[in-house]
């Protein structure tokens, strides 16, 4: 190109928009670990404006879940956040229960409350893990993972699934656990400090990590409030809400623990919420495990609302004609008409189910409130006006995970 | 959780028996007419102090028994000081699927307002970019209706195939 072509005076005056270009980012990138969608216009490498394109994993489970009974459908909220799948099922059961109006047997509620809080842990630590990871610190991450094992052999117990339990029953779990699961949480309860400080220790004070996360994708409490924020990103911004305190569950009414917050909002400190909220976590499964009731898993079988064990099954014949009320697809459950909204605090925020139920076996209407999804739609905000490079650190403060986003 | 106050405040402004009432384990409702939504949303939000759309979700009737109307569009919102929460509920009916948008009053509601509109084909008057979310573009049906049928109506076999010697 001649030397004279290229003139000051004609590129100031310009249209603006000369100067703007597009990146796509995803849906495969190895940032974004899921399969989602950045369409981002940027001035240089400083983001102007992001937009999200998601829908590549959506696979109709609100549809599914209008066809498979309240059972059944455990196994397809199993997979909408695969990081902690124990959670969704804790949840959507909370949400059925309501609408039932069924109370839990003491061991079952505890049970529960120990697999709630170890997804947490779980879903906090591939979070945390993949944070660090994206940032360049490879070695947080295998310590993360080495225990998320850990957690998966104490599901493998219980249920004989290590990825996706399905351990949750109407009224009760699938089955009760043994000595050898208790032994292996134990276990895990005193394993686990000596990683998370391993955790602590690599990254807390390590000056890149801090310095790509500080002041990264600020979110003010007046935001997070009305863009519906809910869990650790709500907390790390300081809204003061958590529903194991404010709308208790489970067995949390009578457990210790503390609310973790912080003020700035920013992605560090998303990062230290959920490192604190894995030991609050932890000290709830110690807390359970050792108070962990005896007695039946189940609500009592003569409510009708769950399988007798297979002993009567087989040999009384109430057991076998309650066995096949609730397997023939005309009999099954006779819930109320009614509708209901039950939701439960998870790893990523708020997960609630709105369950529509037309008085047969199967839910009308299964919508999921996900979190991942709401937290998503708040990315455009938090990412205007920083670099390129900051696009990782926000995406991995904010733990979307596609599954659930895109259900 | 007590919601005589809220309901004292609706009264108040509305009138009494304006907005039916329902209750049902711990989820209170309020049942509005589409053209009274907006302002009690707003009345909600700005002296009631239900400052979180916690979840907005529709529901189609079409199958349920005794219903009367087709659409029902549920409006989940959280006093995030008081921890109260309350339930909006409207009804629609074909041909007139729209409802304002409450956008206005809270972010959160973009994409929850535009997944509603992709599976219902419920749209939202004043929504800044009411477009599909989790389908695409070229979508022509609204598959959480309930004359939808769950195995599609063979959308998925009708992309063109593109074989490894074309491509």
């Amino acid at each position: 190109m001649p030397l004279e072509l290229i003139d000051a005076g004609v590129r100031e005056s310009a249209d603006e928009q000369e100067y703007l270009w597009t990146l796509n980012f995803g849906p495969q990138h190895p940032a974004t670990h899921t399969t989602l969608r950045l369409i981002l216009t940027l001035d240089g490498e400083t983001i102007v404006k992001a937009v999200c394109d998601i829908g590549y994993l959506h696979s109709g489970f609100e549809k599914l879940g209008e066809d498979l009974d309240y059972n059944q459908y455990v196994t397809i909220v199993d997979r909408m956040n695969y990081i902690s799948p124990i959670a969704n099922e804790i949840s959507w059961h909370h949400a059925v229960e309501k609408l039932f109006d069924i109370n839990l047997t003491p061991r079952c509620v505890y049970i529960r409350t120990i697999f709630a809080e170890l997804a947490r842990i779980q879903d906090h630590l591939l979070n945390v893990g993949a944070a660090a990871l994206d940032l360049g610190a490879f070695t947080a991450f295998l310590y993360a993972f080495a225990q998320r094992e850990k957690i998966y052999d104490i599901c493998e117990r219980a249920s004989g699934q290590r990825f996706h339990p399905s351990y949750t029953r109407v009224g009760g779990l699938m089955h009760d656990v043994d000595d050898e699961w208790i032994r292996l949480v134990r276990d895990f309860v005193r394993d686990f400090p000596k990683t998370h400080n391993d955790v602590t220790r690599l990254l807390n004070r390590n000056r890149i990590f801090i310095e790509r996360t500080k002041d990264i994708g600020v979110l003010s409490k007046e935001d997070a409030i009305n863009l519906s924020c809910t869990g650790p990103i709500a907390r790390a911004s300081g809204v003061v809400r958590d529903l194991r305190k404010d709308e208790p569950y489970l067995a949390y009414r009578d457990l210790d623990f503390k609310v973790v917050c912080a003020q700035a909002g920013d992605s560090l400190a998303r990062y230290l919420v959920r490192m604190e909220e894995m030991l609050e976590s932890l000290k709830l499964v110690q807390q359970c495990i050792e108070n962990l009731p005896s007695g039946p898993i189940n609500v009592d079988v003569d409510s009708k609302l769950v399988l007798p064990d297979q002993l009567s099954t087989y040999r009384s014949i109430e057991g076998l004609i309650q066995h096949f009320e609730l397997w023939m697809t005309n009999r099954k459950w006779n819930p109320p008409v009614e509708e209901v909204y039950g939701a439960t605090e998870t790893a990523n925020g708020e997960l609630g189910f709105y369950v529509v139920s037309d008085g047969t076996g199967v839910p009308y209407r299964a919508r999921t409130r996900p979190p991942s999804y709401i937290h998503f739609a708040i990315f455009p905000y938090l990412i205007a006006g920083h670099q390129l490079s900051d696009i990782v650190a926000v995406l991995g403060s904010l733990n979307i995970i596609a599954a659930e986003l895109d259900r | 959780m007590d919601h005589t106050q809220t309901l004292t405040r609706v009264t108040d402004r509305f009138g009494a028996g304006r907005f039916a009432t329902s209750e049902f384990r711990d989820n209170f409702r309020l049942l509005a007419n589409p053209a009274d939504l907006f302002e009690l949303l707003t009345f909600l939000k700005e002296v009631c102090g239900f400052d979180m759309l916690a979840e907005l979700t529709a529901v189609d009737y079409l199958r349920y028994p005794n219903a009367k109307d087709r659409f029902g569009v549920v409006y989940g919102l959280l006093n995030t000081q008081s921890g109260e929460r309350l339930y909006v509920r409207t009804f629609l009916n074909e041909p007139d699927l729209e409802l304002p948008s409450a956008f206005t009053l809270w972010k959160g509601a973009d994409w929850l307002e535009r997944e509603v509109y992709d599976m219902y084909g419920i749209t939202f008057a004043g929504h800044p970019d009411l477009r599909r979310i989790l389908l695409p573009e070229e979508f022509t049906a609204h598959p959480l209706r309930k004359d939808y049928p769950l195995r599609g109506r063979g959308e998925r076999h009708n992309f063109p195939v593109i074989a490894r010697a074309d491509g």
